[in-house]
């Protein structure tokens, strides 16, 4: 296999039920090394799950693969030691200071130095004020920073954050994001779930998963395209839309319509039944209409009722 | 003023029992959902009674006996049968020379030792009342109390029409008893020993049952979990920090012990050391056993108390083990207190060596691997 030394995640026909309910269904997918991987999908949809599959801490009832080259069945150990994980929610010590909590994973990871390591991410994270804080007391954007900080302690090739910033204020997630963005440019592979829409721009590629299926992947642009949306803005002149997207909702041949600033999103698969569908519309006074892309909120919300109607 | 809810505001005390009611619904909900706690409501207190009930013996009878015969002769073998007739004492160890009497009373095989000397029936026939002799290990004064109030009467009344005893008036021997280790029958002397077991039991048990249900509820299980550690280190490194905390507590209450309340250690400090250190290891791992069973702190706290009240109960702490029937004693020898309180009493009060105490060495290490090798292989290196 050629493929081997630059992708990172490689999993074909993940499956995983709880008490007899599917929650992640034939689910296969491909990270290349370096990249940063957006692993989006609504909450309950698997992401979690799926992530943990990834790491060794869930077992497939179905499907194999490998992370780093490393069997995800058989070779748990390997894998854990080369791959960092930051949970979903906050796991490190409550009760041990921000410092200690650093020292405690360099000393698991048998690094050679633990209090130059700790002492390291703390400078890289700018954590040196609340060193000695009690992690349990920390607000929520310095926990997210400190995670983050003790899953790349011990140098790992693959970041996998769970919703990292669920939570976190738009300045601290910002800066979470430049941080990963550095990472990723000294060749680490991050694989990073969130239900934020705008961070799936900050992405290399995405991916997106609901009720436990992969239904999208590739880039931005490629999954925009894929959905084969299309779509309409609308604005009123008066500014009075929702009686109008409870109207345009109605109508056959619309297959959704979304609020999108101060105008609408109308959307729909079939073109010259959405055109059949708006043309009464178009010819009104006080309506603004003008074709354009779909976002990639309204293809995931297409991708999600669609999926909807086949699996339920 | 307009008032926002048309609910009229409830009357204070009917608010009280309306919230009071809304608490008391949701706990028993909860209580419902929680079925261990459930089952532990019925089987506590069901299984303690049972136990305890039919176990726990105040009188106790069929005392462990050595008898050691120095001649063959009928009123020998008739004073034998009278004693076994008596019920308190069992001869389960007919011997030939002193030092094996020794060698039982220290290791605690048996708690009395009776010897008819030589020449003991030519000494009766010609009317010179000889001596029984009968040793006892008064450690535990309990124990030996109503026995030997038994053996004087009830022997000598068992003989009375004996064909080998010749009739006469008054008795025609004597019974010389000479109680071992703890002549002055000094509860304290018992009871500080076992303390230190029973102290350290409980102690040992709360500081690892809630080790990993804790890190499963407060989360960090997810973290640790997929960090490079293996169960058999999480496991030695959730123990080994509370064997130093456990020698320093035997330290404090032996050092108590002989201070205060004037025990003896006629036998070596150093055996006591290392025999503690065992003690206090096995119940470490039986409590972190117990962490890996149990789905939450409440249930771990559950199971220590049902292992700690045996631990008290039929280990010989509270109540005398050889009156104990054979089924409980059974259980006891399951328990590690049991075996702790035969090396502690044995060190301190009789100044037994390891040669004597090698059974119950073993039987603490044993049980400490077989909670090891549970605990381990209980262990979950997944979250499915
Ligand atoms: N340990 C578990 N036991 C039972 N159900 C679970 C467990 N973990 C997750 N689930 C269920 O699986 C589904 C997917 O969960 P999860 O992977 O956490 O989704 P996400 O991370 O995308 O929010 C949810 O419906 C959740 O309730
Ligand atoms: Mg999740």
């Amino acid at each position: 296999m050629t493929a081997a030394a630059d992708i990172a995640i490689d999993v074909e026909g993940l499956t995983k039920s709880f008490d007899g309910r599917k929650v992640v269904r034939n689910l296969s997918m491909r990270v290349k090394r370096g990249e940063i991987y957006g692993f989006l999908g609504p909450n309950g949809s698997g992401k979690t799950t799926t992530i943990r599959m990834l790491c060794g801490l869930l077992t497939p009832d179905e499907g194999s693969g490998t992370c780093l080259g490393y069997d995800i069945r058989a070779q748990a150990d390997e894998i854990k030691r080369h791959v960092g994980y930051m949970t979903q929610r906050f796991s490190l010590y409550q009760d041990l200071s921000v410092r200690e909590n650093l020292e405690f994973v360099a000393r698991l990871y048998g690094l050679a130095r633990p209090a130059a390591a700790a002492r390291a991410v703390i400078d890289r994270l700018r954590l040196e004020d609340r060193q000695a804080q009690l992690a349990g007391e920390l607000s929520g954007g310095w926990k997210q920073r400190l995670a983050l900080g003790a899953c790349t302690l011990p140098n790992p090739q693959l970041l996998l954050l769970d919703e990292p910033t669920a939570g976190v204020d738009p300045k601290a997630r910002r800066e979470f994001w430049n941080e990963i963005h550095a990472l990723a440019a000294h060749g680490l592979t991050v694989l990073v779930s969130t239900h934020y829409m705008d961070e799936a721009e900050r992405c290399h590629e995405i991916a997106y998963i609901a009720y436990g299926v992969l239904l999208a992947h590739g880039t931005v642009d490629e999954v925009i395209a894929a959905s084969r949306l299309v779509t309409y803005t609308v604005s009123a002149r008066d500014g009075e839309l929702s009686a109008l997207a409870e109207e345009l909702g109605r109508r056959a041949g619309v297959d959704m319509v979304a609020p999108f600033g101060t105008s609408l999103h109308v959307c729909a698969r079939d073109e010259a039944a959405l055109e059949a569908a708006i043309a009464p519309y178009r010819t009104q006074p006080q309506l603004a209409w003008t074709r354009s892309e779909p976002s990639l909120e309204d293809v995931f919300i297409d991708l999600m009722g669609r999926a909807q109607d086949r699996l339920q | 003023m307009t008032t926002l809810s048309a609910t009229p505001v409830p009357r204070a005390s009917g608010a009280f029992w309306r919230r009071t009611w809304a608490m008391l619904i949701k706990e028993f909900i909860q209580l419902k959902r929680d079925r261990v706690s459930f089952a532990m409501i019925v089987m506590i207190p069901l299984v303690q009674l049972l136990l305890f009930g039919y176990a726990i013996n105040t009188n106790p009878r069929h005392l462990p006996t050595a008898v050691l015969l120095q001649e063959q002769s009928d009123l020998g073998r008739s004073i034998l049968k009278a004693i076994q007739n008596t019920a308190y004492f069992d001869v389960t160890h007919i011997v030939h020379d002193e030092t094996e009497f020794d060698r039982l009373l220290a290791s605690s095989a048996v708690l009395f030792a009776i010897e008819i000397p030589a020449n003991f029936e030519r000494a009766v026939r010609r009317g010179d009342r000889p001596a029984l002799l009968v040793a006892v290990d008064a450690t535990d004064p309990v124990a030996a109390g109503s026995a030997m109030a038994a053996l004087g009467t009830l022997v000598q009344s068992a003989l009375l029409h004996d064909r080998a005893v010749p009739d006469g008036p008054g008795a025609p021997f004597e019974i010389r008893t000479h109680a071992r280790y703890n002549p002055a029958a000094n509860t304290s002397l018992n009871i500080v020993p076992g303390l230190v077991g029973t102290i350290l039991t409980m102690t040992m048990l709360i500081f690892t049952a809630l080790s990993v249900t804790r890190e499963i509820e407060r989360g960090t299980m997810e973290s640790l979990l997929a960090m490079p550690i293996t169960p058999v280190e999480i496991m030695l490194g959730k123990i080994v920090p509370y064997i130093i905390v456990g020698f320093v507590q035997a330290s404090l209450i032996i050092g108590l012990g002989i201070g205060l309340f004037g025990v003896p250690l006629l036998g070596s400090l150093l055996l006591l050391a290392l025999l503690s250190t065992l003690f206090i290891t096995t119940n470490l791992s039986v409590g972190y056993t117990f962490s890996t069973i149990a789905q939450n702190q409440l249930q771990a706290m559950q199971m220590s108390m049902m292992f700690f009240l045996p631990n008290i109960l039929l280990s010989g702490f509270m109540f005398p083990f050889a009156g104990m029937p054979a089924w409980a004693q059974w259980i006891g020898e399951l328990l590690p207190l049991t075996h702790y309180l035969r090396i502690v009493r044995g060190i301190m009060l009789k100044g037994a060596a390891l040669a004597d105490l090698r059974y119950d060495a073993l039987a603490l290490a044993g049980l400490m691997l077989v909670a090891m090798l549970i605990a381990i292989s209980r262990f979950r290196r997944t979250l499915d």
